[in-house]
């Protein structure tokens, strides 16, 4: 496609000589090509896991048992969790990290290139691995994506190939961390001082920290399950002196920081976003920066609220009642000041902006009902039940996912080079945004009412909502295949655009040409491109 | 019932002819569940109120901060020709104000939840122990002072309607898959307490009206306590709380609420029956002791 760049480019430090065909694939150290397979890799499986939820919809959709046996259908949430959370969020966030983070830093790629090869291509094979489970005997892992023992050893064979799966994803994932600490820590531009990174890039350093920090946790966890399956050890077996809820505590202490790593990119782009349409730099640039490090502390002291039923003492339960609200503060700042980068802005309503809008609607929404659940003695009601399910998908889809195509439709034409169908787009947009809502908010009336979470059927006195909440299902479903079909259509026939695709863009990656070269900054930008990409 | 009521209007004002019903048609009337019910417990009520306290909170910062976010997207469009006040990225009198305002909102809620919670912890002074054992699929209940155990599973006609494709109509059965074949009977006007455990992976009981979600953890035992308002009678509905496998969702939990008098008969009864049926099994000689427990 760019190939004419090649031969074009005759300085000797010009790298720009991409193997063609699939060789440009499997070989890739380039930033561009690694992100767009992240990307690519990302969307199949927002698909595949969506194909799950459809499912968990369509049994849900009425009650008695339809379609589904009930094993299936514990598969297929436990599956749907997992596909979602390792298999789109978190590799669609390192793909906007592969293709932003170099370019807004002034980079010319990313600073470990063939260990960013490594990292992308471990995730197939491990989604492979776990999808195929499926068709073991025994069929796919049921005991929910948290994996909570005694229950999840009584899985057949797809048990270790789980556990297998979740250590080939916490390795992907700890390299891609890395990578991104290293490129932005050593390949910023002279005068790319750490005070005037895009929030994008200052969330996904954080973000990266966390998942080093946090990935081990996991692996060790999951190690300690195998050996407890196949080697006699009982970690988690009371009957030989261990404890199940230990398990809890350890996944919690890699679960909680693991939300903040889904969400934390989005409050980046989010924050990239909002000034852009407001034509007015982010307000409180500083502030939203420690808020986002706060957030990340305090995700390392408030595990144990996902756990507020098993039985701790009076004094854990009030401490982790208490730092789980603390969590409202910091987060109240970045929302208080997206608001205010709004306030006497000029704005416009492109898709990017309108996702972004969203997002701030929506996830302050959850994050309410977060505040909600973080009271204990209500929290005992709350928990396990479809309240939960409403307020971490509120979180979730028109926080991370949104945040994700909110990214996407703001750099596509930076990265294509072509507009897309705007028109598209916006029905992209609306049709999401009120099928999300029909979707998701009547499971907050249905876990108040009493319905359990994780169950093929239910009691007669839910199905209204039900069927409300799979009809939005379906309806969002569908929508979301205008996505596939808006980036097709701008890659092979959008309108040319020029450097900077959004009239108040600032930023360095709106500095280079549309699309951008294939070693993104060969010589650093200059202080003054700098100063003028560095809005506030 | 009134806060009940406008919650339920605020949120979906569509299904205001559905609020008009009594609580009691509420229960049946799907479109009418909307919100957690008060319970017959002082705990469950406080839990309520609770709930509501947090929620007019969030409705209230909502209001504020949407109407913010609104007013912004409404009045500062460019297409209206709105220019933008580049100036404005910083104020450190503002950013104080919206961090402390919502830590003093923070405090004040978390006084009542510590008073509350404070006292759910309190598991002394109880009149009556009942240990409660999660299984795959049903629960087992002790009465440990009276020599009284049984199983309960999910009931018979639940349990054929809810088979793959069995052309059962779920509406038909009643109290579908939240009936059991035998409820736990306690007395109203006792703190119940419960020592709840699991025998072979995690459950959690949860009833709703009482207040109380507890898990089930095989190898730990866990405590909970209830007292039934004394002016309550009935039979109240729950469920597990906690994935548990493959039939997790037909585990539900009934529980018989009668008055002192009526349950101490149910009791002694229950005891008699039981010590009769386990009489042949067992030779005279041991019969003795083990029913002087």
């Amino acid at each position: 496609m760019a190939e004419h760049h090649a031969h074009a480019a005759a300085s000797h430090d010009d790298h720009d000589h991409k193997p063609h065909g699939w060789r440009r694939w499997v070989y890739a150290t380039n930033h561009k090509d690694i992100g767009t397979m992240y990307l690519i890799f990302a969307c199949t499986m927002f698909f595949i896991g969506g194909g799950a939820a459809m499912l968990i919809r369509l049994e849900l959709f009425q009650p008695g048992l339809q379609f589904l046996d009930p094993q299936f259908f514990n598969s297929l949430t436990t599956m749907h969790a997992l596909i979602m959370i390792f298999g789109a969020v978190m590799p669609a966030w390192t793909g906007l990290a592969n293709w932003m983070i170099p370019m807004q830093v002034g980079a010319p790629d990313m600073a470990l290139p063939r260990l960013n090869n490594f990292s992308f291509w471990i995730l197939p094979f491990a989604f492979t691995l776990l999808i195929s489970s499926f068709f073991v005997p025994g069929g796919a892992p049921a005991g929910g994506w948290t994996m909570y023992p005694p229950l999840v050893l009584q899985n057949g064979a797809s048990f270790p190939m789980l556990i297998f799966s979740v250590h080939l994803m916490g390795a992907s994932s700890i390299l891609g961390a890395i990578n991104v600490v290293v490129t932005i820590m050593n390949m910023r531009a002279p005068g790319m001082t750490l005070l005037r990174m895009p929030l994008f890039v200052w969330t996904w350093l954080i973000t990266a920290y966390l998942l080093i920090a946090v990935m081990p946790v996991l692996a060790g966890a999951v190690t300690m399950l195998l050996t407890d399956h196949f080697f006699g050890t009982t970690f988690f077996t009371a009957a030989g002196g261990g404890d199940p809820v230990m398990f809890q505590h350890i996944f919690w202490f890699f679960g909680h920081p693991e939300v903040y790593i889904l969400i934390l990119p989005a409050f980046g782009i989010v924050s990239e976003i909002i000034p852009t349409f407001s034509r007015k730099p982010l307000f409180g640039y500083e502030a939203m920066v420690y808020a986002v490090a706060s957030i990340a502390f305090l995700s390392f002291i408030v595990w144990a609220h996902h756990m507020f039923t098993v039985g701790m003492p009076l004094a854990a339960q009030l401490f982790f009642m208490l730092s789980t609200m603390l969590i409202a503060i910091p987060t109240g700042v970045k929302v208080f000041n997206w608001t205010a980068t709004m306030w006497k802005g000029s704005l416009s309503f492109e898709p990017p902006m309108l996702f972004a809008l969203a997002f701030l609607f929506l996830f302050t929404i959850g994050g309410f009902s977060g505040l909600m659940l973080a009271m204990v003695p209500a929290d005992y009601q709350y928990q396990d039940t479809y309240f939960v399910v409403a307020h971490f998908h509120y979180v979730l889809v028109p926080g991370a996912i949104f945040g994700i195509m909110a990214g996407v439709y703001y750099w596509l034409p930076k990265w294509t080079g072509r507009m897309y169908d705007l028109k598209l787009a916006t029905w992209h947009f609306w049709l999401s945004a009120i099928f999300v809502n029909v979707l998701f908010f009547p499971q907050h009336f249905l876990g108040l009412a009493g319905m359990p979470r994780r169950i093929p059927d239910y009691a007669v006195q839910f199905t209204d909502w039900n069927m409300v909440s799979s009809i939005g299902g379906f309806a969002f479903g569908l929508a979301q295949l205008l996505f596939p079909y808006i980036v097709i259509k701008c890659i092979r026939a959008g309108q040319p655009i020029g450097n900077r695709a959004w009239e108040g863009a600032h930023g360095l990656e709106w500095e280079l040409p549309s699309p951008p070269p294939y070693h993104s900054w060969t010589t650093p930008p200059s202080a003054a491109v700098i100063a003028r990409g560095a809005a506030h | 019932m009134t806060m009940r009521k406008q919650l339920a209007r605020l949120v979906l004002s569509a299904a205001a002819a559905a609020l008009a019903l009594p609580a009691a048609a509420a229960e049946e009337s799907g479109w009418a569940q909307l919100n957690l019910p008060q319970g017959v417990t002082d705990i469950s009520r406080k839990i309520y109120a609770l709930h509501m306290e947090i929620f007019w909170v969030c409705v209230w910062i909502g209001v504020v901060v949407f109407g913010a976010m609104i007013y912004s997207i409404v009045r500062f469009r460019k297409s209206k020709g709105a220019v933008a006040d580049t100036s404005l990225v910083h104020n450190t009198k503002v950013e104080v104000i919206w961090t402390v305002i919502p830590v003093i909102i923070l405090v004040a809620m978390a006084v009542p939840a510590a008073r509350t919670l404070v006292e759910i912890e309190d598991t002394t002074k109880t009149g009556l122990t009942i240990k409660v054992t999660g299984f795959q699929w049903g629960w087992e209940y002790e009465y440990l002072d009276d020599g009284v155990t049984y199983y309960s599973h999910l009931d018979r006609l639940s349990d054929a309607a809810r088979e793959l494709g069995s052309g059962i109509d779920p509406a038909s059965v009643p109290h579908y898959l939240l009936n059991v074949d035998r409820p736990l009977v306690v007395p109203n006007g006792v703190k119940v307490r419960l020592l709840i455990t699991g025998a072979d992976v995690i459950h959690s009981w949860w009833v709703k009206d009482l207040g109380v979600k507890k898990d089930a953890i095989p190898g730990f035992v866990n405590e909970a306590w209830f007292k039934v308002d004394d002016t309550f009678t009935g039979m109240l509905r729950g469920n597990c709380a906690e994935l548990c496998g493959r039939d997790h969702g037909f585990m539900p939990i009934v529980v018989d609420v009668r008055t002192k008098a009526d349950f101490d008969t149910w009791l002694k009864n229950t005891a008699a029956e039981q010590k009769q049926a386990a009489a042949p099994a067992a030779t005279p000689t041991a019969t003795t002791p083990a029913s002087a427990g």
